[in-house]
């Protein structure tokens, strides 16, 4: 059995990214099962002798092509074009010999593929430059024996091995039979950041000539022969049960093939829904208007959005669970020489990606095959495995390209149900969702009301701060969840340093309780933590008297905060500030990188507050590219934005109230800033470059409107033009 | 159902739909051109902007008749090999990230090109307010619309 799977997998690659013959394959191996501590570089050889089925990470064929295999999704993010870039630095190539496919999921193999958390190139930046390393000094060894020469008497470059002296040179493609044939080293020296040729340079993405002229194959582009097409009504009060259903005049539409009940996998519990299956997208959808449910919705609570927060409201005068407490609060707040308190509300929000959730399953006797848009595949095929009852190797999870993801697309529901559907049916099947579904159905990013309070001394430092948090927890919606446990999320956001300065301080959290599914969202609880303690940062700093730079500067001890204070101080001309101008800022932490903004604010002509500039900072520490972390701060930023000033989903009568983008309202080109991006430069760990830049825009943006106008905004979202 | 001629891309295709079928769902799934993107359905977001006798339509929004023996040119009769100045100047100006509305976008931005060889930012807000991009790509787009109306008017006085 293992034979078979060996070959067919080796095969698979072979057939995906079209090597010929031999070739140089370098993997890791886990052999702790995905576990990524245990880590080591094994070739092709050695995978045989251990009888395991090598992952091929790196494989480079005969005629010098390398191929990467990419276990992370792309949704825009980049890792398309970052993780090539790092293995080119090391393995000394050019870009153009590269070629990337997309893995399967499998995390025995890839360890984690969960395409969340910033974590690409944070998670595995290490990983791919000792593997590139590895594969470039078995080409460089292959070639002194071949010259019978001293390997240190060798180098490599641009795909070749050089002999210094005598210059003669062999290409990659020449070696990978006798490199493929030797031990990968151990422990190879990596390069200085200063001599890379690759890494940190703006180099042009692979990924955008795709789609630049409709190439690029995303979830809803992938077309099987005799592939149906479904459209599910779903209970848009989540949870309720189908009581019954009229399918007379779906039936009647012309292409319509199949109408039945579905359920969704969604964090355990069976969400229920009724399928309409057609010949065209458009006759499932239609065929599903014609169609007539009667839900059993008994049982839960139907959820206003006033409701919610009214609960939340109560919740946060009460106790809470206790995540992080250092002193005492009370007593120190009580001794404060000033003191503060402020509520602060954040909306539930849809993530919208422009790709509606889609998926395409192909159930059939003994195997199931999976395409999509989707963020965690390894998440996908354990699921579907223990749905069917499969083995795991029966379940191949493909990755198309993303059309956006912000966290919606790493949940395994939607192709849950796709896969449920073709089952029954006994066709592949296209799930589509309509703009609507996805714009009302969840997960969405959970409301939030936050209490802070703050003591000050009469030096201007803060002595107490204490956080209250109500919301949704992301982590208690399985049935059964254990509710008591605290929300280790409670100070995401916050800039670690403060835990340092702050002699007394308590956070914790007050779970609401609450039918509507919610998750992830870009950024996930740092997007609204950080409105909430920044803006109360900048009260805290004019209560004190100071300039809210100078007031961080004084608690963030830390050389790395005090040059990306210096560093926005200068960029954005905080001290030199015109006349009628207001400026805020706000700096958050989160996936370990650290970014501050400076929003910059006047009046126009008719009085209506206009953004002018934003200024960002980003210290991610090690980085890959200073274009897409450039373009991925600016896109966090106008997300940022839209949350803030343009769309927010509410809830009447346990449904969402906003379906499509005339009701929940995008910023657009419009709407747009002038917006400069910044990158330090050190010699940090590698920290997240997709969400990081979305915190810190909500509470300086504010925070400037407060300065021109002396209005405080702690409700979102607000609208620009009713200032 | 009728039977109907799409002339897509200077090519002709004869497809047997629903009279009322959006010409989005017939260009996709009857005629498998999948450049063109649904996005809302309702024609708010501009992800299936294609040209109809060289005017940029929604084309989730139009009835499949409607769009019949006319000429329609969809993100793939633009150039298969990204040689339109403005799918350089997408590409030089490293505009898309998940790429997703990207079709429209092009589709917007060639047809306001073609108008308009000069656009200013006034121009581009018009005729670009209508798309929406979750990546937020905006800042790009604009530049790229500028950098695709020097690459048009090099290539003109090159000619």
């Amino acid at each position: 059995m293992e034979t078979i799977n060996k070959n067919l997998s080796r095969r698979n690659f072979i057939k995906l990214s079209g090597l010929s013959g031999a070739a140089l394959t370098l993997g890791l191996y886990m052999p702790a099962f995905g576990k990524e501590s245990s880590t080591e570089i094994i070739s092709e050889a050695t995978a045989e002798n251990l009888g395991i089925d090598l992952n091929a990470w790196i494989s480079i064929d005969t005629s010098g092509k390398v191929t990467i295999t990419n276990h992370r999704a792309e949704m825009g993010q980049g890792s398309f074009q970052s993780v090539p870039q790092i293995i080119a630095e090391e393995l000394e190539v050019n870009l153009d010999q590269v070629n990337i496919i997309f893995a399967q999921g499998n995390n025995k193999k890839y360890g984690s593929q969960i395409t969340g958390g910033s974590s690409t190139i944070r998670g595995n930046y290490q990983k791919l430059l000792k593997l590139s390393a590895t594969a470039r000094e078995m080409l460089i060894e292959a070639a002194a024996k071949k010259w019978n020469v001293a390997k240190s008497e060798c180098y490599a470059e641009n795909g070749f091995v050089i002999h210094k002296s005598s210059g003669k040179k062999l290409g990659y493609g020449d070696l990978v039979e006798d490199a493929s044939k030797l031990q990968p080293p151990h422990d190879v020296a990596l390069k200085d950041p200063k001599d890379y040729k690759v890494l940190r340079k703006s180099l042009p993405r692979q990924d955008t000539p795709l789609k630049t002229n409709g190439t690029a194959i995303f979830g809803l582009d992938k077309k099987l022969p005799g592939m149906l097409y479904a459209s599910v009504e779903r209970n848009p009060r989540f949870v309720g049960k189908v009581k019954s259903f009229d399918d007379s005049e779906t039936k009647k539409v012309p292409g319509v093939k199949h109408v039945l009940k579905v359920t969704r996998d969604t964090f355990g519990n069976m969400f229920e829904g009724v399928a309409v299956v057609a010949d065209n997208t458009w006759a499932a959808m239609q065929g599903r208007k014609a169609l007539k449910v009667e839900w059993d919705d008994s049982g839960f609570e139907y959820h206003s959005t006033d409701q919610l927060y009214s609960k939340m409201k109560e919740q946060v005068k009460g106790d809470v669970i206790s995540f992080k407490t250092k002193g005492n609060f009370n007593s120190s707040f009580a001794k404060a020489d000033k003191k503060l308190e402020a509520l602060y509300e954040t909306p539930y929000e849809s993530h919208s990606c422009m790709e509606p959730l889609n998926c395409v399953a192909n159930v059939t006797a003994d195997a199931c095959e999976i395409w999509g848009p989707i963020q965690a595949p390894d998440w996908v095929q354990g699921n579907l495995a223990g749905a069917l009852k499969l083995p795991m190797e029966k379940v191949i999870v493909n990755m198309t390209f993303l059309g956006g993801g912000f966290g919606r697309k790493a949940f395994t529901d939607y192709p849950f149900e796709a896969a449920m559907i073709s089952k029954e049916i006994k066709a592949p099947v296209q799930v589509v969702w309509s703009r609507e579904d996805d714009t009302t159905l969840g997960p969405f990013r959970p409301g939030m009301v936050y209490q802070c309070k703050g003591g000050l001394g009469k030096n201007g430092m803060i002595t107490a701060f204490e956080t209250k948090m109500a919301g949704q927890n992301m982590n208690q919606q399985n049935p059964g969840a254990d509710r008591t446990g605290y929300n280790s999320s409670t100070t995401e956001g916050l800039l670690e340093p403060f835990f340092e300065s702050i002699p007394h301080y308590s956070f914790g959290d007050s779970p609401l309780n609450s039918p509507i599914p919610v998750m992830w969202w870009r950024s996930v609880y740092a997007s609204t933590n950080g409105f909430a303690l920044e803006s109360f940062m900048d009260e805290m700093a004019l209560e004190a008297g100071k300039d809210p730079l100078d007031f961080r500067r004084s608690h963030l001890g830390e050389q790395r905060y005090q040059l990306l204070i210096d560093k926005l101080e200068e960029v954005s001309g905080w001290k030199k500030r015109g006349k009628n101008e207001g400026y805020g800022v706000a700096i958050t932490e989160c996936f370990t990188s650290i970014v501050g903004e400076v929003v910059k604010v006047s009046k126009k002509a008719d009085g209506k507050v206009r953004i002018d500039k934003v200024w960002a900072v980003m210290d991610c520490g090690w980085y890959v590219n200073p274009d897409i972390i450039r373009g991925q701060v600016e896109g966090s930023i106008v997300m940022a934005l839209g949350a803030a000033t343009k769309h927010a989903t509410h809830f009447a009568d346990g449904k969402a109230v906003e379906k499509n983008f005339n009701t929940y309202m995008m910023p657009r080109i419009t709407d747009i800033p002038e917006i400069e991006v910044y990158v330090m430069e050190n010699e940090e760990k590698a920290g997240g470059v997709g969400e990081p830049g979305l915190p810190p825009f909500t509470p300086a943006l504010t925070n400037a409107i407060f300065d021109l106008t002396g209005k405080r905004i702690r409700v979102l979202p607000f609208k620009l033009e009713e200032i | 159902m009728a039977s109907l001629n799409l002339k897509i891309n200077n090519k002709t295709y004869t497809v047997d739909a629903d009279p009322k079928m959006p010409l989005l769902w017939a260009i996709r799934d009857i005629v498998g051109l999948t450049g063109t993107k649904y996005g809302c359905g309702i024609a708010q977001c501009g992800a299936c902007t294609v040209h109809l006798e060289g005017t940029p339509v929604r084309s989730c929004s139009i009835p499949v008749s409607a769009a019949a023996n006319k000429n329609i040119t969809t993100i793939e009769g633009i150039s298969p090999d990204n040689s339109h100045p403005v799918q350089q100047a997408w590409i030089q100006e490293q505009v898309p990230q998940c790429g997703y509305c990207q079709s429209g976008q092009i589709m917007a931005a060639t047809a306001l090109l073609k108008k308009n060889a000069n656009p200013s930012d006034k121009d581009i807000d018009a005729a670009m307010q209508g798309h929406i991009c979750r990546c937020g790509t905006y800042p790009r787009i604009r530049k790229a619309i500028k950098t695709a109306s020097i690459l048009m008017s090099q290539k003109a006085s090159t000619k």
